[in-house]
Protein backbone atom coordinates (compact mmCIF):
# COMPACT_ATOMS: atom_id res chain seq x y z
CA UNK A 1 0.00 0.00 0.00
CA UNK A 2 3.23 2.72 0.81
CA UNK A 3 6.50 1.83 -0.68
CA UNK A 4 8.73 4.93 0.84
CA UNK A 5 12.24 4.80 -0.47
CA UNK A 6 15.07 7.28 0.87
CA UNK A 7 12.63 10.19 1.91
CA UNK A 8 14.54 12.88 2.76
CA UNK A 9 13.22 16.02 4.08
CA UNK A 10 15.35 19.17 4.53
CA UNK A 11 13.97 22.80 5.79
CA UNK A 12 16.27 25.25 6.35
CA UNK A 13 19.00 24.34 8.96
CA UNK A 14 17.23 21.14 9.81
CA UNK A 15 16.98 17.48 8.12
CA UNK A 16 13.22 16.63 9.38
CA UNK A 17 12.99 13.00 7.67
CA UNK A 18 16.27 11.58 6.86
CA UNK A 19 16.29 8.60 4.14
CA UNK A 20 13.63 6.76 5.29
CA UNK A 21 12.36 3.66 3.96
CA UNK A 22 9.71 1.20 4.71
CA UNK A 23 6.76 -0.68 3.02
CA UNK A 24 3.05 -0.89 4.38
CA UNK A 25 1.06 -3.82 3.02
CA UNK A 26 -2.51 -3.77 2.18
CA UNK A 27 -4.65 -4.65 5.41
CA UNK A 28 -1.98 -3.64 7.79
CA UNK A 29 -2.17 -1.41 10.70
CA UNK A 30 1.21 0.51 11.65
CA UNK A 31 2.25 2.87 14.15
CA UNK A 32 4.84 5.94 13.58
CA UNK A 33 6.00 6.27 16.95
CA UNK A 34 8.55 8.41 18.33
CA UNK A 35 9.00 11.89 20.52
CA UNK A 36 7.96 15.11 19.31
CA UNK A 37 10.16 16.12 16.53
CA UNK A 38 11.30 12.51 14.93
CA UNK A 39 9.64 13.35 11.37
CA UNK A 40 6.29 11.48 12.03
CA UNK A 41 4.30 14.45 10.91
CA UNK A 42 6.36 15.64 7.95
CA UNK A 43 6.88 12.08 6.76
CA UNK A 44 2.33 11.95 6.92
CA UNK A 45 2.61 15.28 5.11
CA UNK A 46 4.70 14.11 2.39
CA UNK A 47 2.53 10.95 1.54
CA UNK A 48 -0.60 12.30 2.04
CA UNK A 49 0.63 15.03 -0.67
CA UNK A 50 0.51 18.17 1.01
CA UNK A 51 4.16 19.06 0.58
CA UNK A 52 7.06 17.54 -1.25
CA UNK A 53 9.75 15.59 -0.38
CA UNK A 54 13.50 17.19 -0.81
CA UNK A 55 14.88 13.84 -2.30
CA UNK A 56 13.36 10.12 -2.79
CA UNK A 57 10.67 8.49 -3.48
CA UNK A 58 7.06 8.10 -1.90
CA UNK A 59 4.28 5.61 -3.30
CA UNK A 60 0.40 4.89 -2.09
CA UNK A 61 -1.70 2.03 -3.87
CA UNK A 62 1.41 2.43 -6.97
CA UNK A 63 0.88 5.76 -7.68
CA UNK A 64 3.33 8.61 -7.05
CA UNK A 65 2.81 10.73 -4.59
CA UNK A 66 4.94 13.70 -6.56
CA UNK A 67 3.99 12.75 -9.74
CA UNK A 68 0.28 11.42 -9.72
CA UNK A 69 -0.87 13.46 -6.40
CA UNK A 70 -4.54 13.71 -7.46
CA UNK A 71 -4.86 9.29 -7.49
CA UNK A 72 -3.24 9.70 -4.35
CA UNK A 73 -5.15 12.36 -2.87
CA UNK A 74 -8.61 9.89 -3.70
CA UNK A 75 -7.32 7.23 -2.25
CA UNK A 76 -6.19 8.65 0.73
CA UNK A 77 -8.25 9.68 4.02
CA UNK A 78 -6.28 11.71 5.84
CA UNK A 79 -6.56 13.39 9.67
CA UNK A 80 -3.67 16.30 10.02
CA UNK A 81 -2.47 16.99 13.67
CA UNK A 82 -4.82 18.68 15.87
CA UNK A 83 -7.82 17.75 13.58
CA UNK A 84 -8.38 20.92 12.11
CA UNK A 85 -12.69 21.14 11.31
CA UNK A 86 -14.66 24.32 10.39
CA UNK A 87 -15.85 25.26 13.61
CA UNK A 88 -18.72 27.12 12.42
CA UNK A 89 -20.16 23.92 10.52
CA UNK A 90 -22.71 21.71 11.63
CA UNK A 91 -21.47 17.73 11.85
CA UNK A 92 -23.29 16.58 9.25
CA UNK A 93 -23.11 19.65 6.94
CA UNK A 94 -19.06 19.75 7.26
CA UNK A 95 -19.07 15.65 6.47
CA UNK A 96 -21.13 16.31 3.16
CA UNK A 97 -18.97 19.22 2.45
CA UNK A 98 -15.77 17.07 2.32
CA UNK A 99 -17.32 14.41 0.67
CA UNK A 100 -18.21 16.88 -2.04
CA UNK A 101 -14.99 18.37 -2.35
CA UNK A 102 -13.21 14.11 -2.58
CA UNK A 103 -15.30 14.08 -5.65
CA UNK A 104 -18.41 12.05 -4.19
CA UNK A 105 -21.73 12.81 -5.89
CA UNK A 106 -24.88 14.44 -4.35
CA UNK A 107 -26.86 11.20 -3.70
CA UNK A 108 -23.40 9.31 -2.79
CA UNK A 109 -22.21 12.04 0.02
CA UNK A 110 -25.84 11.56 1.76
CA UNK A 111 -25.38 8.03 2.07
CA UNK A 112 -21.40 7.79 2.99
CA UNK A 113 -22.61 10.81 5.54
CA UNK A 114 -25.13 8.65 6.90
CA UNK A 115 -22.97 5.38 7.04
CA UNK A 116 -19.88 7.17 8.95
CA UNK A 117 -22.33 9.21 11.12
CA UNK A 118 -23.26 5.98 12.51
CA UNK A 119 -19.91 4.13 12.02
CA UNK A 120 -18.42 6.85 14.58
CA UNK A 121 -21.18 7.40 17.04
CA UNK A 122 -22.14 10.91 15.71
CA UNK A 123 -25.83 10.33 14.97
CA UNK A 124 -27.53 12.23 17.41
CA UNK A 125 -24.97 15.36 16.89
CA UNK A 126 -25.69 15.40 13.29
CA UNK A 127 -27.06 18.93 13.92
CA UNK A 128 -25.17 20.23 16.08
CA UNK A 129 -22.41 22.86 15.69
CA UNK A 130 -18.98 21.41 15.06
CA UNK A 131 -17.05 23.87 17.59
CA UNK A 132 -19.82 23.36 20.40
CA UNK A 133 -18.53 19.69 20.31
CA UNK A 134 -16.58 18.31 22.74
CA UNK A 135 -13.13 17.06 22.01
CA UNK A 136 -13.84 13.42 21.59
CA UNK A 137 -16.77 14.24 19.61
CA UNK A 138 -14.73 16.37 17.03
CA UNK A 139 -11.91 13.70 16.95
CA UNK A 140 -14.48 11.51 16.02
CA UNK A 141 -15.69 14.08 13.23
CA UNK A 142 -12.01 14.36 12.23
CA UNK A 143 -12.23 10.32 12.39
CA UNK A 144 -15.49 10.46 9.89
CA UNK A 145 -13.83 13.41 7.43
CA UNK A 146 -10.93 11.09 6.84
CA UNK A 147 -13.22 8.13 6.62
CA UNK A 148 -16.22 9.25 4.08
CA UNK A 149 -15.08 8.79 0.65
CA UNK A 150 -14.22 4.63 1.64
CA UNK A 151 -9.90 5.45 1.38
CA UNK A 152 -7.66 2.18 0.77
CA UNK A 153 -5.24 3.87 3.15
CA UNK A 154 -6.13 5.89 6.30
CA UNK A 155 -3.46 8.50 7.81
CA UNK A 156 -3.93 9.64 11.17
CA UNK A 157 -1.63 12.00 12.99
CA UNK A 158 -1.80 11.81 16.86
CA UNK A 159 -5.56 10.90 16.84
CA UNK A 160 -5.91 10.35 20.22
CA UNK A 161 -3.71 13.52 21.67
CA UNK A 162 -5.52 15.60 24.30
CA UNK A 163 -8.18 13.55 24.85
CA UNK A 164 -9.47 11.74 28.68
CA UNK A 165 -8.84 8.75 28.82
CA UNK A 166 -12.60 8.09 28.47
CA UNK A 167 -12.57 9.36 24.95
CA UNK A 168 -8.73 7.50 24.54
CA UNK A 169 -10.35 4.28 24.49
CA UNK A 170 -13.74 5.23 22.45
CA UNK A 171 -11.13 6.42 19.80
CA UNK A 172 -8.75 3.67 19.99
CA UNK A 173 -12.19 1.19 19.56
CA UNK A 174 -12.94 2.66 16.33
CA UNK A 175 -9.61 2.53 15.00
CA UNK A 176 -9.47 -1.11 16.12
CA UNK A 177 -12.72 -1.21 13.77
CA UNK A 178 -11.19 0.45 10.63
CA UNK A 179 -8.46 -1.84 10.82
CA UNK A 180 -10.97 -4.59 9.22
CA UNK A 181 -11.32 -2.76 6.08
CA UNK A 182 -8.40 -0.20 5.70
CA UNK A 183 -4.91 -0.13 5.93
CA UNK A 184 -4.35 2.30 8.07
CA UNK A 185 -0.90 4.69 9.66
CA UNK A 186 -0.95 6.00 12.94
CA UNK A 187 1.45 8.21 14.90
CA UNK A 188 1.88 8.76 18.29
CA UNK A 189 3.84 9.03 21.19
CA UNK A 190 2.06 7.19 23.83
CA UNK A 191 3.77 4.30 23.41
CA UNK A 192 0.96 2.27 24.81
CA UNK A 193 -1.15 3.13 22.49
CA UNK A 194 0.75 0.92 19.67
CA UNK A 195 0.67 -1.97 21.43
CA UNK A 196 -2.80 -1.87 22.08
CA UNK A 197 -3.99 -0.68 17.97
CA UNK A 198 -1.12 -1.92 15.83
CA UNK A 199 -0.19 -4.79 14.47
CA UNK A 200 3.77 -3.94 13.26
CA UNK A 201 5.63 -0.65 14.41
CA UNK A 202 8.24 1.78 12.69
CA UNK A 203 9.86 3.93 15.60
CA UNK A 204 11.38 6.97 14.74
CA UNK A 205 14.21 9.20 15.98
CA UNK A 206 15.29 12.17 14.39
CA UNK A 207 14.04 11.34 11.13
CA UNK A 208 15.52 8.29 11.29
CA UNK A 209 13.79 4.60 11.25
CA UNK A 210 15.20 2.88 14.50
CA UNK A 211 13.43 -0.25 14.47
CA UNK A 212 10.55 -1.75 12.73
CA UNK A 213 8.38 -4.60 13.63
CA UNK A 214 5.83 -6.67 14.49
CA UNK A 215 4.61 -5.10 18.11
CA UNK A 216 4.97 -8.58 19.85
CA UNK A 217 8.12 -9.78 17.84
CA UNK A 218 9.66 -6.03 18.81
CA UNK A 219 9.28 -6.91 22.49
CA UNK A 220 10.37 -10.55 22.50
CA UNK A 221 13.37 -9.36 20.34
CA UNK A 222 14.39 -6.47 22.84
CA UNK A 223 13.52 -7.76 26.13
CA UNK A 224 16.46 -8.31 28.07
CA UNK A 225 16.09 -11.92 30.06
CA UNK A 226 12.19 -12.49 30.69
CA UNK A 227 13.20 -13.06 34.20
CA UNK A 228 9.72 -15.02 36.04
CA UNK A 229 8.75 -14.17 39.26
CA UNK A 230 6.88 -16.49 41.41
CA UNK A 231 5.53 -16.20 44.81
CA UNK A 232 5.80 -19.36 46.36
CA UNK A 233 5.45 -21.18 49.95
CA UNK A 234 8.74 -23.44 49.96
CA UNK A 235 11.68 -24.21 51.77
CA UNK A 236 14.86 -22.24 50.42
CA UNK A 237 16.80 -25.92 49.72
CA UNK A 238 13.64 -27.54 48.06
CA UNK A 239 13.23 -24.48 45.94
CA UNK A 240 17.11 -24.24 45.02
CA UNK A 241 17.27 -28.44 44.57
CA UNK A 242 14.18 -27.77 41.84
CA UNK A 243 15.09 -25.37 39.66
CA UNK A 244 19.18 -24.97 40.00
CA UNK A 245 20.08 -27.58 37.29
CA UNK A 246 16.96 -27.48 35.13
CA UNK A 247 18.46 -26.84 31.96
CA UNK A 248 16.58 -23.65 30.69
CA UNK A 249 17.42 -22.06 34.27
CA UNK A 250 20.48 -19.72 34.13
CA UNK A 251 19.87 -18.38 37.10
CA UNK A 252 18.49 -18.55 40.46
CA UNK A 253 17.41 -16.24 43.08
CA UNK A 254 15.09 -16.51 46.79
CA UNK A 255 14.64 -14.19 48.67
CA UNK A 256 11.62 -14.11 52.36
CA UNK A 257 8.64 -13.00 52.27
CA UNK A 258 6.07 -12.90 55.14
CA UNK A 259 5.21 -15.65 56.53
CA UNK A 260 6.73 -19.12 54.43
CA UNK A 261 6.09 -17.32 51.19
CA UNK A 262 9.46 -16.90 49.38
CA UNK A 263 9.68 -15.12 45.95
CA UNK A 264 11.26 -16.84 43.53
CA UNK A 265 13.21 -15.23 40.43
CA UNK A 266 14.39 -17.33 37.58
CA UNK A 267 16.10 -15.82 34.56
CA UNK A 268 15.86 -18.14 31.51
CA UNK A 269 18.97 -19.55 29.37
CA UNK A 270 17.86 -18.80 25.68
CA UNK A 271 14.22 -16.40 26.34
CA UNK A 272 12.13 -19.57 27.17
CA UNK A 273 9.41 -18.73 29.46
CA UNK A 274 9.81 -20.57 32.22
CA UNK A 275 6.18 -19.99 34.06
CA UNK A 276 4.95 -23.87 33.01
CA UNK A 277 8.38 -25.53 34.79
CA UNK A 278 7.39 -23.47 37.68
CA UNK A 279 3.86 -24.09 37.44
CA UNK A 280 4.84 -28.39 37.36
CA UNK A 281 7.40 -27.84 39.82
CA UNK A 282 5.14 -26.26 42.42
CA UNK A 283 2.24 -28.94 41.56
CA UNK A 284 4.37 -31.86 41.95
CA UNK A 285 5.66 -30.81 45.06
CA UNK A 286 2.12 -29.20 46.25
CA UNK A 287 3.57 -25.98 47.27
CA UNK A 288 0.76 -23.00 47.62
CA UNK A 289 1.65 -21.12 44.75
CA UNK A 290 0.18 -17.23 44.73
CA UNK A 291 1.67 -15.35 42.10
CA UNK A 292 3.95 -15.79 38.95
CA UNK A 293 4.74 -13.61 35.92
CA UNK A 294 6.93 -13.31 33.84
CA UNK A 295 8.75 -9.43 33.25
CA UNK A 296 7.63 -7.91 30.12
CA UNK A 297 9.53 -5.01 28.76
CA UNK A 298 6.64 -2.26 27.89
CA UNK A 299 7.84 -0.71 24.62
CA UNK A 300 8.34 2.70 26.92
CA UNK A 301 11.53 0.83 28.11
CA UNK A 302 12.17 -1.05 24.38
CA UNK A 303 12.12 2.75 23.49
CA UNK A 304 14.21 4.41 25.83
CA UNK A 305 16.72 1.22 25.01
CA UNK A 306 17.15 2.16 21.80
CA UNK A 307 17.82 5.66 21.44
CA UNK A 308 20.04 5.52 24.31
CA UNK A 309 21.87 2.64 22.41
CA UNK A 310 21.77 5.25 19.36
CA UNK A 311 23.00 8.17 21.27
CA UNK A 312 26.19 5.65 22.73
CA UNK A 313 27.44 4.90 19.19
CA UNK A 314 27.26 8.24 17.48
CA UNK A 315 29.18 9.21 20.22
CA UNK B 1 -17.17 22.31 -11.42
CA UNK B 2 -18.92 20.51 -8.76
CA UNK B 3 -16.44 20.62 -6.19
CA UNK B 4 -15.68 24.07 -7.33
CA UNK B 5 -19.35 25.36 -6.64
CA UNK B 6 -19.16 23.47 -3.40
CA UNK B 7 -16.29 25.44 -2.71
CA UNK B 8 -17.78 29.00 -3.72
CA UNK B 9 -21.01 27.87 -1.37
CA UNK B 10 -18.80 27.56 1.54
CA UNK B 11 -16.76 30.47 0.94
CA UNK B 12 -19.82 32.70 0.74
CA UNK B 13 -21.37 30.97 3.23
CA UNK B 14 -18.67 31.26 5.91
CA UNK B 15 -19.46 34.87 6.00
CA UNK B 16 -23.05 34.70 7.12
CA UNK B 17 -22.44 31.78 9.31
CA UNK B 18 -20.18 34.35 11.63
CA UNK B 19 -21.27 37.66 12.80
CA UNK B 20 -18.56 39.22 10.41
CA UNK B 21 -20.76 39.37 7.24
CA UNK B 22 -23.72 41.04 8.37
CA UNK B 23 -21.25 43.94 10.01
CA UNK B 24 -19.35 44.24 6.16
CA UNK B 25 -22.89 45.03 5.03
CA UNK B 26 -24.06 47.00 7.36
CA UNK B 27 -21.21 49.42 7.33
CA UNK B 28 -21.33 48.96 3.52
CA UNK B 29 -24.73 50.56 3.61
CA UNK B 30 -24.46 52.77 7.04
CA UNK B 31 -21.29 54.61 5.00
CA UNK B 32 -22.94 55.00 1.74
CA UNK B 33 -25.71 56.15 3.54
CA UNK B 34 -23.70 58.59 5.17
CA UNK B 35 -21.83 59.89 2.55
CA UNK B 36 -25.02 60.03 0.66
CA UNK B 37 -27.01 62.29 3.43
CA UNK B 38 -23.59 64.67 3.41
CA UNK B 39 -23.51 65.13 0.18
CA UNK B 40 -26.80 66.14 -0.48
CA UNK B 41 -25.98 68.73 2.63
CA UNK B 42 -23.11 70.14 0.05
CA UNK B 43 -24.94 70.39 -2.93
CA UNK B 44 -28.51 71.94 -1.41
CA UNK B 45 -28.88 75.46 -2.82
CA UNK B 46 -25.84 75.03 -5.11
CA UNK B 47 -25.98 74.66 -9.05
CA UNK B 48 -25.21 71.03 -9.53
CA UNK B 49 -24.01 69.92 -13.09
CA UNK B 50 -24.94 66.39 -12.33
CA UNK B 51 -27.35 64.00 -10.18
CA UNK B 52 -26.25 63.13 -6.98
CA UNK B 53 -25.72 59.77 -7.52
CA UNK B 54 -23.52 60.67 -9.56
CA UNK B 55 -21.27 62.87 -7.50
CA UNK B 56 -21.46 60.27 -5.02
CA UNK B 57 -19.44 57.42 -6.62
CA UNK B 58 -17.25 60.16 -8.51
CA UNK B 59 -16.11 61.36 -5.10
CA UNK B 60 -13.62 60.17 -2.42
CA UNK B 61 -16.78 58.71 -0.28
CA UNK B 62 -16.66 55.77 -2.45
CA UNK B 63 -13.52 55.11 -2.36
CA UNK B 64 -13.32 55.47 1.34
CA UNK B 65 -15.43 52.14 1.51
CA UNK B 66 -14.18 50.20 -0.79
CA UNK B 67 -10.59 50.76 0.59
CA UNK B 68 -11.57 50.24 4.33
CA UNK B 69 -13.98 47.03 3.41
CA UNK B 70 -12.08 45.40 0.62
CA UNK B 71 -9.61 44.09 3.38
CA UNK B 72 -11.87 42.93 6.01
CA UNK B 73 -13.86 41.31 3.11
CA UNK B 74 -10.73 39.16 2.14
CA UNK B 75 -8.68 38.85 4.99
CA UNK B 76 -9.74 35.44 5.81
CA UNK B 77 -9.37 33.86 2.43
CA UNK B 78 -6.33 31.83 2.79
CA UNK B 79 -4.64 33.35 5.97
CA UNK B 80 -7.57 31.93 8.52
CA UNK B 81 -7.69 28.45 7.24
CA UNK B 82 -3.58 28.51 6.99
CA UNK B 83 -3.77 29.66 10.88
CA UNK B 84 -6.51 26.96 11.79
CA UNK B 85 -5.00 24.36 10.16
CA UNK B 86 -8.03 23.49 7.87
CA UNK B 87 -5.94 24.51 4.75
CA UNK B 88 -4.28 20.94 5.22
CA UNK B 89 -7.25 19.51 5.62
CA UNK B 90 -8.20 21.44 2.14
CA UNK B 91 -4.87 21.08 0.19
CA UNK B 92 -4.92 17.09 0.70
CA UNK B 93 -8.36 16.82 -0.42
CA UNK B 94 -8.47 16.05 -4.88
CA UNK B 95 -9.18 19.90 -5.54
CA UNK B 96 -6.53 21.31 -7.94
CA UNK B 97 -4.68 25.08 -6.75
CA UNK B 98 -6.79 26.89 -9.26
CA UNK B 99 -10.19 25.55 -8.08
CA UNK B 100 -8.87 26.08 -5.00
CA UNK B 101 -7.87 30.02 -6.17
CA UNK B 102 -10.84 30.77 -8.42
CA UNK B 103 -13.49 29.64 -5.52
CA UNK B 104 -11.78 32.05 -3.28
CA UNK B 105 -11.97 34.66 -5.68
CA UNK B 106 -15.44 33.87 -6.50
CA UNK B 107 -16.57 33.88 -2.63
CA UNK B 108 -15.04 37.09 -1.91
CA UNK B 109 -16.35 38.67 -5.24
CA UNK B 110 -20.02 37.60 -4.52
CA UNK B 111 -19.91 38.99 -1.08
CA UNK B 112 -19.01 42.40 -2.23
CA UNK B 113 -20.95 42.46 -4.28
CA UNK B 114 -23.99 41.31 -2.09
CA UNK B 115 -22.92 44.36 -0.16
CA UNK B 116 -23.36 46.63 -2.45
CA UNK B 117 -26.35 45.50 -4.26
CA UNK B 118 -28.40 46.89 -1.25
CA UNK B 119 -27.74 50.02 -2.35
CA UNK B 120 -29.25 50.44 -5.84
CA UNK B 121 -32.61 49.84 -3.73
CA UNK B 122 -31.84 52.87 -1.16
CA UNK B 123 -31.46 54.60 -4.34
CA UNK B 124 -34.51 53.20 -5.73
CA UNK B 125 -36.37 54.06 -2.80
CA UNK B 126 -34.87 57.84 -2.92
CA UNK B 127 -36.68 58.11 -6.01
CA UNK B 128 -40.00 56.76 -5.16
CA UNK B 129 -40.20 59.05 -1.90
CA UNK B 130 -38.69 62.66 -4.11
CA UNK B 131 -39.91 61.77 -7.27
CA UNK B 132 -37.04 62.79 -8.45
CA UNK B 133 -36.00 60.95 -11.58
CA UNK B 134 -32.55 61.82 -11.93
CA UNK B 135 -31.79 59.86 -8.96
CA UNK B 136 -32.28 56.33 -10.82
CA UNK B 137 -31.46 56.38 -14.03
CA UNK B 138 -31.24 52.88 -14.97
CA UNK B 139 -28.94 53.01 -17.95
CA UNK B 140 -26.36 55.02 -15.09
CA UNK B 141 -27.39 53.03 -12.29
CA UNK B 142 -26.49 49.50 -14.31
CA UNK B 143 -22.94 51.03 -16.13
CA UNK B 144 -22.41 52.66 -12.62
CA UNK B 145 -22.47 48.56 -11.07
CA UNK B 146 -20.65 47.39 -13.76
CA UNK B 147 -17.99 49.70 -12.54
CA UNK B 148 -18.10 48.80 -8.84
CA UNK B 149 -17.55 45.30 -9.56
CA UNK B 150 -15.09 45.28 -11.93
CA UNK B 151 -13.05 47.65 -8.98
CA UNK B 152 -14.28 44.96 -6.54
CA UNK B 153 -12.98 42.37 -8.61
CA UNK B 154 -9.66 43.72 -8.71
CA UNK B 155 -9.84 44.66 -4.98
CA UNK B 156 -10.77 41.30 -4.19
CA UNK B 157 -8.06 39.79 -6.41
CA UNK B 158 -5.64 41.79 -4.24
CA UNK B 159 -6.57 41.03 -0.74
CA UNK B 160 -6.73 36.78 -1.94
CA UNK B 161 -2.61 37.38 -3.17
CA UNK B 162 -2.46 38.97 0.13
CA UNK B 163 -4.27 36.69 2.19
CA UNK B 164 -2.32 33.58 0.23
CA UNK B 165 1.06 34.90 1.03
CA UNK B 166 0.45 35.08 4.72
CA UNK B 167 -0.98 33.02 7.96
CA UNK B 168 -2.21 36.23 10.06
CA UNK B 169 -5.64 37.81 8.93
CA UNK B 170 -4.24 41.09 10.39
CA UNK B 171 -1.04 41.47 8.10
CA UNK B 172 -3.23 40.19 4.78
CA UNK B 173 -5.38 42.97 5.58
CA UNK B 174 -2.69 45.67 6.40
CA UNK B 175 -1.12 44.76 2.93
CA UNK B 176 -4.40 45.05 1.09
CA UNK B 177 -5.01 48.39 2.66
CA UNK B 178 -1.51 49.18 1.94
CA UNK B 179 -1.88 48.01 -1.81
CA UNK B 180 -5.27 49.16 -1.93
CA UNK B 181 -4.72 53.02 -1.37
CA UNK B 182 -1.14 52.89 -3.32
CA UNK B 183 -2.88 51.75 -6.01
CA UNK B 184 -5.71 53.61 -5.39
CA UNK B 185 -3.09 57.02 -5.15
CA UNK B 186 -0.98 56.50 -7.90
CA UNK B 187 -3.84 57.87 -10.15
CA UNK B 188 -5.41 59.82 -7.89
CA UNK B 189 -5.41 63.08 -9.63
CA UNK B 190 -2.92 62.24 -12.01
CA UNK B 191 -2.71 65.91 -14.06
CA UNK B 192 -2.27 67.72 -11.53
CA UNK B 193 0.53 65.01 -9.18
CA UNK B 194 4.03 67.24 -9.19
CA UNK B 195 5.39 64.13 -7.57
CA UNK B 196 5.66 61.83 -10.82
CA UNK B 197 7.75 62.64 -14.12
CA UNK B 198 6.05 64.11 -16.82
CA UNK B 199 6.81 61.10 -18.81
CA UNK B 200 4.64 58.64 -16.19
CA UNK B 201 1.58 60.32 -16.70
CA UNK B 202 -0.30 59.01 -19.18
CA UNK B 203 0.58 55.65 -17.84
CA UNK B 204 -1.02 56.63 -14.55
CA UNK B 205 -3.80 58.10 -16.72
CA UNK B 206 -4.38 55.03 -18.09
CA UNK B 207 -4.41 53.00 -14.52
CA UNK B 208 -6.41 55.68 -12.61
CA UNK B 209 -9.35 54.39 -11.20
CA UNK B 210 -11.02 57.25 -10.25
CA UNK B 211 -11.24 58.18 -13.66
CA UNK B 212 -12.21 55.09 -14.26
CA UNK B 213 -14.84 55.27 -12.14
CA UNK B 214 -16.58 58.82 -13.12
CA UNK B 215 -17.12 57.50 -16.69
CA UNK B 216 -18.68 54.44 -15.07
CA UNK B 217 -20.71 57.06 -12.95
CA UNK B 218 -21.48 59.32 -16.03
CA UNK B 219 -23.27 55.84 -17.70
CA UNK B 220 -19.89 55.19 -20.17
CA UNK B 221 -18.74 51.70 -19.81
CA UNK B 222 -15.35 52.05 -21.68
CA UNK B 223 -13.57 48.81 -23.47
CA UNK B 224 -10.30 50.32 -22.42
CA UNK B 225 -11.50 50.00 -18.57
CA UNK B 226 -13.07 46.91 -18.98
CA UNK B 227 -9.56 45.26 -19.97
CA UNK B 228 -7.59 47.26 -17.38
CA UNK B 229 -9.84 45.17 -14.64
CA UNK B 230 -10.16 42.02 -16.34
CA UNK B 231 -6.29 41.62 -16.97
CA UNK B 232 -5.03 43.22 -13.70
CA UNK B 233 -7.78 40.68 -11.68
CA UNK B 234 -5.96 37.74 -14.14
CA UNK B 235 -2.73 38.80 -13.30
CA UNK B 236 -3.54 38.85 -9.56
CA UNK B 237 -5.29 35.66 -9.22
CA UNK B 238 -2.57 34.41 -10.95
CA UNK B 239 0.28 34.90 -8.27
CA UNK B 240 -2.11 33.76 -6.63
CA UNK B 241 -2.20 30.51 -7.55
CA UNK B 242 1.32 30.38 -8.41
CA UNK B 243 1.85 31.18 -4.29
CA UNK B 244 -0.55 28.32 -3.50
CA UNK B 245 1.17 25.95 -5.89
CA UNK B 246 4.74 26.79 -4.21
CA UNK B 247 4.03 24.74 -1.71
CA UNK B 248 4.78 22.07 -3.51
CA UNK B 249 7.89 23.30 -5.44
CA UNK B 250 10.89 21.82 -4.38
Amino acid sequence: MIEVRDLTKRYPGRTAVDGLSFTVGRGEVVGFLGPNGAGKSTTMRILSCFMPATSGTARVAGYDVFREPDEVRRRIGYMPENNPLHLDMRVREYLKFRARLKGLGWRRSRERVDTVLQQCGLTEVGRRIVGQLSKGYRQRVGLADALVHEPDLIILDEPTIGLDPHQIRAVRSLIKDLAKRHTVLLSTHILSEVEMTCSRVLILHEGRILAADRTEDLERRLSLDGQVVAEIEAPDAALLEAFRDHPEVEHVEIAALDGAYRRLALTPRNGTDLRPVVFAQATAHGWPLRELTRSRHSLEEIFVHLTRARNRTRN
Amino acid sequence: MRVFLTLVRRELGSYFKSFSGYVVVAAVLLLNGFSLVDLIERVRGHAVHAPVTELLFQTYYFWLVVLLTSPVITMRAFAAEKSSGTYEALMTTPVGDWQVVLAKFAGTFSFFALAWLPLMAVLLALRQITGVAALFDPPVVASTFVGILLVGSLFMALGCLASALTRSEIIAAMVTFLWGIGLWMLGYRPDTSSLMPAWAQPALEQISMSRHMEDFARGLVVGRHLVFYASATAFLLFVTQRVVQSRRWK
